[in-house]
C-alpha cells in the first residue's frame, strides 16, 4: 500500500474517508471547533427558504469565508429555485387539484427532486471542501430547515468509531461463546 | 448518535437493510429492535400503517364528519336518486359521486397529511440559541417571554421563542397546543377533521369545504327537486314526504350545514386572496387599527397571484421524518457530539445497542462507505489488553479498489483513527461489558484478506497466534 499523500493538496484529492486523517491526535489538538456552528434562516425576504451568508466567527480559522459565503449562496439558490412559483408549480398544482392530490402519490414533486440535488450538492461540498478542513456541514432537511449547522469532524469520527469497537469486541465474544460451545 | 450521523450514513437511507426480526448477537435478551421515529415522535399526535398516516391525538368530531357525509349522500343516492334519473337526468348521480370522492379523499388528505410540523430543536441547537439569549432568570420559572424582531419586506415582525420546542417560531409559525406541535403557516386546529391546518394540508382543507359546499347545496337542491316532483305527481307535499321520509333527513341536515360550510368557504376564499391564516385574522395582525399602518408583507397584492401561491405553489416536504429509524440508543433527542461520553456507552448495559449497531455497522460496510483493511500487525501474541484489542480493529480506511495483500505488515506505526478514539475510548469501555474481551488473544488479520468489511469483523479477535 503506497503511503498516504503528505501535502494538504494531495490529501484534497483522496475520497472523503481517506488516510489524510491519519494522525487523529492531530485532527483532534486542531478542532477548536468545540461546539457545533448554526447558520441560521434570513427572513427578510418572507417565509422562503433562506439562510444568512454572515460568515460565523467561530470559524475564522477554519475555513476561508468566500468558500463558506459561496456554498451558503448555491444553497439559497437551490431552495429558492425549489419554491419558484412560476409555470412548472402552477401545472403541477392543478393537475394536483384535478386528481385531487393524489397525484402526490404517485410522482415526485419538484420540491422533492431539488432537495436530493440538494444532498448531493452538500455531499459534494463536504468531500471537497469541508471534510480536509476538519468540517462536515449536516444537510438543513434533518434540522426542520431551520438551521445549517456546521460541526468538527473529528467529533463525527468520534462518534463512529466508538461503535465499531463495541461491534467488533461484542462479535468477537460472540464468536468465542460459539466456538467453546 | 444522529448527531454524529453524515447523511451516508443515516440509518433511514439504510433502513432496507435493517430487520426487526431478532437476528441478534446472543446476548442478553434486552436487545431492541431498530424503532422508527414516529414511535418517539414528542407530539401529541397518533400514527397508523407504520407511520404512514398521522393524526391529531385529539381527533375531534371527525368520526361525527365522515359518519354525517357518508349518511347523507347514502340517503342521496338510494332514496332520491332513481326518482331523479327517472324524471330528470342520469347526470344527477354522476356528479353526485364526483362531489361525493372529491369531498372524501380531500377529508382524509387533510386529516392524514403532515400539516407543517416543525421538528423540536436538538438539544445542542436549542443550547446554542440559549447562548444568544441573555437570560438572568432562574431556572425555577419560566422568563418572560423572548422575542425576537426581525424585518420582513421592509416590515418588522416579532418571532416568538417556543418553550416547548427550544427555538424561534419561523414567522407565520404558531405553536398548536392540542397537538403540542408548532405548525408552519398555522391556520387552525379543525376539529372537524381531526388536524392542524397548516402550511402543507391548507389547499387539501381549501378543497375539503368548497367542494362540501358543492355537494351541501347540489343534495339541497336535489332534494327540494325531488319533493316537488313528487308532490307535483302525488297530490300534497304531505304525501310526498310520507313517501320518501329520508329526504326530509338530508333535507334538515344539509340546511344546518350550508350556513356554516358556505360562511366558511367564503371566509377561507377571503383569506387565501389575501394571503392570510386565521390566525393572523382573528389576531388582527396585520389590521391597520393597531396605532400605525401595517399591511400583511407576506401578500403579492394581487389576488390571482395570493390565489396561486396559496393553492397551487410547490408542495413543501414534511419535514419529521416519520418513517425513519432511529439510531440504536434510546433517546435520540439528548444525543449530541458534545458529550464527552458517547451516549450508548454511558448505558451500563451496552447490549441494548448490540443488535442495531450491528446492523447498522454492516449495513455501512454493505454500502461501501466505511471499509478497514486488514490490522497492522505485531505478528506475536500482543499483550492483551484492550488498546491492542482495538488495533486490530483498525479502521484504517482506504480506497475500496486497493489490494491489501502487502499493506498489513507496513501500517504498524500508523493507526490512523484508532489510536486516539480507542484509547478514550477504551477507559470507558473497559468500565462496561468488554471485560471478558481481555481475555480474548488479538490478533491480526492474515495477509491477503480481501478489503476488509465490517462484516468480517467477527473473526478479528480470536484467530489464534502462530
Amino acid at each position: 500500500m503506497s503511503s498516504a499523500p503528505r501535502t494538504a493538496t494531495e490529501r484534497t484529492k483522496l475520497p472523503y474517508c481517506h488516510e489524510s486523517f491519519h494522525n487523529l491526535q492531530e485532527l483532534r489538538h486542531s478542532a477548536s471547533l468545540a461546539n457545533k456552528v448554526f447558520i441560521q434562516r434570513d427572513y427578510t425576504d418572507g417565509t422562503i427558504c433562506k439562510f444568512q451568508t454572515k460568515f460565523p466567527s467561530e470559524l475564522d480559522s477554519r475555513i476561508e469565508r468566500t468558500l463558506f459565503e459561496d456554498t451558503v449562496k448555491m444553497l439559497n439558490n437551490y431552495y429558492a429555485e425549489a419554491e419558484k412559483i412560476g409555470g412548472q408549480s402552477y401545472i403541477e398544482g392543478c393537475l394536483a387539484c384535478l386528481t385531487v392530490y393524489l397525484v402526490f402519490l404517485c410522482i415526485e414533486t419538484r420540491y422533492e427532486k431539488v432537495l436530493k440535488k440538494i444532498s448531493r450538492y452538500i455531499q459534494e461540498q463536504n468531500e471537497k471542501v469541508y471534510a480536509p478542513r476538519g468540517l462536515l456541514i449536516t444537510d438543513p432537511i434533518e434540522r426542520g430547515m431551520r438551521v445549517v449547522s456546521l460541526k468538527s469532524l473529528y467529533e463525527y469520527l468520534r462518534c463512529i468509531f466508538i461503535p465499531i469497537y463495541i461491534y467488533s469486541a461484542l462479535n468477537s465474544k460472540d464468536n468465542v461463546k460459539s466456538q467453546i460451545s | 448518535m444522529k448527531n454524529c450521523e453524515y447523511q451516508q450514513i443515516d440509518p433511514r437511507a439504510l433502513g432496507t437493510s435493517n430487520t426487526r426480526t431478532s437476528t441478534t448477537l446472543k446476548l442478553p435478551k434486552n436487545s431492541q429492535r431498530l424503532r422508527r421515529k414516529w414511535e418517539v415522535f414528542p407530539g401529541k399526535n397518533r400514527f397508523y400503517c407504520d407511520g404512514r398516516i398521522m393524526l391529531a391525538r385529539q381527533c375531534g368530531v371527525l368520526p361525527l364528519t365522515i359518519g354525517l357525509i357518508f349518511i347523507t349522500s347514502g340517503l342521496f343516492f338510494t332514496f332520491d336518486c332513481p326518482f331523479l334519473v327517472d324524471h330528470l337526468t342520469v347526470f344527477i348521480p354522476v356528479i353526485g359521486g364526483v362531489l361525493f370522492v372529491f369531498v372524501i379523499f380531500t377529508l382524509l388528505q387533510t386529516s392524514f397529511t403532515d400539516p407543517g410540523i416543525l421538528p423540536r430543536a436538538l438539544p445542542d441547537e436549542a443550547a446554542n440559541i440559549e447562548r444568544q439569549i441573555d437570560n438572568s432568570g432562574s431556572s425555577t420559572y419560566r422568563p418572560p417571554p423572548r422575542t425576537k424582531e426581525i424585518l420582513i419586506n421592509d416590515q418588522v415582525v416579532k418571532l416568538k421563542y417556543c418553550f416547548t420546542c427550544k427555538m424561534f417560531r419561523p414567522p407565520r409559525t404558531s405553536h398548536c397546543s392540542l397537538c403540542d406541535n408548532c405548525v408552519e403557516r398555522f391556520d387552525h386546529h379543525c376539529p372537524w377533521v381531526g388536524n392542524c391546518v397548516g402550511k402543507r394540508n391548507y389547499r387539501f382543507f381549501y378543497a375539503f369545504i368548497v367542494s362540501l359546499s358543492f355537494l351541501t347545496s347540489f343534495i339541497f337542491g336535489c332534494v327540494i327537486t325531488h319533493l316537488t316532483l313528487r308532490s307535483q305527481d302525488e297530490n300534497g307535499i304531505i304525501q310526498a314526504i310520507q313517501d320518501s321520509p329520508a329526504s326530509v333527513v338530508e333535507l334538515v341536515i344539509c340546511f344546518f350545514s350550508i350556513w356554516s360550510i358556505l360562511g366558511l368557504s367564503g371566509f377561507h376564499t377571503y383569506l387565501v386572496a389575501a394571503n392570510l391564516t386565521t390566525n393572523e385574522d382573528i389576531k388582527g395582525s396585520w389590521s391597520s387599527k393597531r396605532g400605525e399602518e401595517s399591511g400583511n408583507p407576506y401578500t403579492y397584492n394581487n389576488i390571482f397571484t395570493n390565489c396561486c401561491v396559496v393553492l397551487c405553489g410547490p408542495m413543501p416536504p414534511s419535514l419529521i421524518d416519520r418513517r425513519g429509524f432511529l439510531p440504536p440508543d434510546d433517546a435520540p433527542q439528548t444525543v449530541t457530539s458534545d458529550t464527552e461520553l458517547p451516549p450508548f456507552m454511558s448505558k451500563n448495559d451496552a447490549n441494548m445497542c448490540t443488535q442495531g449497531t450491528k446492523e447498522l455497522l454492516e449495513s455501512m460496510a454493505h454500502s461501501t462507505v466505511i471499509q478497514s483493511t486488514c490490522a497492522p500487525g505485531t505478528p506475536k501474541t500482543a499483550p492483551v489488553t484492550q488498546e491492542s484489542l482495538l488495533r486490530t480493529v483498525s479502521i484504517t480506511v482506504s480506497p475500496p479498489n486497493r489490494p491489501h495483500s502487502t499493506g498489513c505488515s507496513g501500517r504498524q506505526a500508523r493507526h490512523p483513527i484508532d489510536v486516539s478514539c480507542s484509547q478514550k475510548g477504551n477507559k470507558r469501555a473497559a468500565l462496561h461489558t468488554h471485560k471478558p474481551m481481555l481475555h480474548v488473544p488479538s490478533t491480526p488479520y492474515s495477509h491477503g484478506r480481501s478489503p476488509l468489511t465490517l462484516s468480517d469483523a467477527p473473526d478479528m479477535g480470536f484467530i489464534p497466534l502462530n
